[in-house]
């Protein structure tokens, strides 16, 4: 476990030395300088309307509206970022690293190869969970200063996206294991990008009513569990509204929102075991 | 920049004779009946090789030979098809292997953000050495970076790297050392350096296992020299043992006398008979075949 420690250390001191990562931070801040000025856009601009058949949408509803769909948002952001964010420090951390001729002096030394990639794994998950937790909170905050409500719950979305985030990790490091830097990094927006497509199938079947293409969704959500994860999150923000509201909402531009489960919670869970695994025995049995 | 030739060379880290020394009555490393495949490609195949505590063993032969694979598998990187590799009795791809040798990759890179002194202590902490700042320090030393200790990797040049790299493989006091072209990046002074040192580790009992294209250098230092070729060992032996005699040149003050088929020994003989003859000498010289001769006469005849 001490290998594993040292590894993980290593990788959070270079999140934080390399120059890459004040980018990251300042287009951080320019997203949530922006996010603040839409919330209090948002919440300023909206007047009760009819909907349908003579329903008024009142302002309370849509002061809910307004506070789930901008939580969706940051919930989405949040989610987006840190996957660029997981994806970069770890895409080519087998094979790219190997290419490049800096994994052989670390491999070498007296620790198993499961310990260093375990510790690429913690490091990885420590930033990048440290990331999305940290936005996402301020994104609650933001939108509470703005319109003066908080979701629904709180605590829950947050661990959601912090467990999708860590299982894209997961996905990473085994996609480095068999594939070079770029390839992996295709691969895995491509599949981030797979449960997003996964997610507004899910919202256009449900619009439509179209149930075999809900269950198209759902099963896309099981074997990419991150966008389960995040559909979970999104539920969670808004998961007391009801009536019109709710339908207001499943509408949301970001995707399906769906309740999670513990079910779903020990597949993830799982999940992330089994990619961890794979990827193990993959790194083990590879020529450096 | 400094340079490792320019300063008196310091001692070696914990040259206290207090050494954990593993099993030393086994060979640093046994290779035997090793082969290697990529798919239909042969990289090594049959190859038999001890190199005894304190040796020094150099590794030649042509781009692709199975050099680097040879050194590779030696250190846990690749698994070999066929054969084992052991070093001081432990299979080559264990913990226990791993504790006891030093390696420096022929295509290797340090974290561009860290500096010297932080590579270096990034690698004492995964050995668990227990090496502290002076080890570092005196391992900077050894290398002429110690000027250099604070400085980023990326803003070192790629001699600087080299260096850096050597000093790595030094980390934890190994017991053999597996260096695959540790000068290639080096000017003439750092390659003196690295002889010098190479020679310091020899006489501290530590093994080295050199692969390097400069057969000069091999010839120079290493105790033992291997010749692959195609994936098989061509020859080996004692570098004197592969060069041949080549007669002897002694030039007087009517130009240079060949004597080609005069060995070391009839030098005195000859040069007395010159003298009585008249002649007056100003050189004599034993001419052999370079390392560089016995190669190519080996590897490419043509």
């Amino acid at each position: 476990m001490t290998a594993t420690f040292i590894t993980a250390r290593h990788v959070v001191q270079e999140s934080v030395r390399r120059r890459v990562f004040l980018v990251v931070f300042l287009l951080t801040m320019a997203f949530l300088g922006l996010f603040f000025l839409a919330a209090v856009k948002a919440f300023a601009g909206p007047a009760p309307f009819v909907f349908g058949s003579g329903n008024l949408i009142d302002a309370g509803q849509i002061a809910s509206i307004t506070t789930v769909t901008l939580l969706g948002l940051g919930a989405f952001a949040s989610l987006f970022l840190a996957t660029v964010l997981a994806v970069f420090l770890t895409l080519g951390a087998v094979r790219g690293d190997a290419e490049r001729g800096l994994l052989q002096p670390l491999v070498v030394r007296p620790l198993g190869r499961a310990e260093l990639l375990l510790g690429r794994f913690v490091g990885a998950v420590a930033v990048c969970v440290a990331y999305v937790t940290v936005l996402y909170g301020t994104v609650v905050v933001i939108v509470h200063q703005a319109g003066g409500q908080w979701p629904d719950h709180v605590v829950g979305p947050g661990l959601a996206l912090d467990a999708a985030v860590a299982i894209l990790v997961a996905m990473s490091l085994l996609g480095s294991v068999f594939l070079s830097t770029t390839a992996n990094g295709i691969a895995m927006f491509m599949l981030y990008g797979a449960g997003l497509v996964s997610g507004l199938l899910a919202s256009i079947a449900a619009a439509l009513g179209a149930q075999s293409l809900l269950t198209i969704a759902h099963d896309m959500a099981i074997v990419l569990p991150f966008e389960g994860l995040y559909q979970a999150a999104l539920h969670a923000l808004g998961s007391n509204q009801t009536g019109v509201t709710r339908v207001l909402v499943n509408l949301g531009p970001f995707g399906s929102s769906h309740a999670g489960g513990i079910t779903f919670d020990i597949w993830s869970a799982a999940y992330l075991a089994i990619v961890a695994l794979i990827a193990i025995v993959a790194f083990e049995r590879r020529d450096l | 920049m400094s340079t490792a030739a320019s300063t008196p060379r310091p001692p070696l880290p914990s040259d206290s004779p207090a050494q954990s020394a593993p099993a030393r009555s086994q060979p640093a490393l046994v290779v035997c009946g090793l082969g290697k495949r990529y798919g239909s490609v042969v990289a090594l195949e049959g190859i038999d090789l001890t190199v005894e505590p304190g040796e020094l063993v150099g590794l030649v032969g042509a781009n692709g030979a199975g050099k680097s694979t040879l050194m590779k598998i030696a250190c846990g990187l690749v698994r070999p098809s066929t054969g084992t590799a052991r070093i001081f009795g432990a299979h080559s791809d264990t913990r226990e292997a791993r504790r006891t040798l030093g390696y420096l990759a022929e295509l290797f890179r340090f974290p561009g953000w860290c500096t010297g002194s932080e590579v270096l202590r990034l690698h004492q902490r995964l050995s668990n050495s227990g090496g502290d700042r002076r080890e570092r320090y005196e391992l900077l030393e050894l290398v002429g970076l110690s000027d250099a200790a604070n400085r980023r990797v990326e803003e070192m040049s790629k001699g600087m790297q080299q260096r850096l790299g050597i000093a790595q493989a030094l980390v934890g006091e190994p017991k053999l050392l597996l260096l695959d072209e540790p000068t290639s990046a080096l000017d003439p002074a750092g390659r003196r350096a690295i002889r010098t040192l190479l020679q310091e580790l020899r006489a501290r009992g530590i093994a080295v296992l050199l692969n390097s294209h400069l057969l000069g250098e091999v010839e120079r230092v290493c105790d033992r020299v291997v010749i692959l070729a195609g994936g098989k060992v061509v020859t080996a032996g004692r570098p004197d043992e592969l060069t041949t005699r080549g007669g002897v040149d002694i030039q007087t003050g009517n130009g240079i006398r060949r004597f080609p088929d005069a060995r070391r020994q009839d030098v005195p003989r000859i040069v007395a008979q010159l003298v009585s003859d008249g002649f007056e000498i100003y050189e004599v010289k034993v001419i052999r075949s370079t390392l560089e001769d016995a190669y190519l006469r080996l590897v490419d005849p043509t």
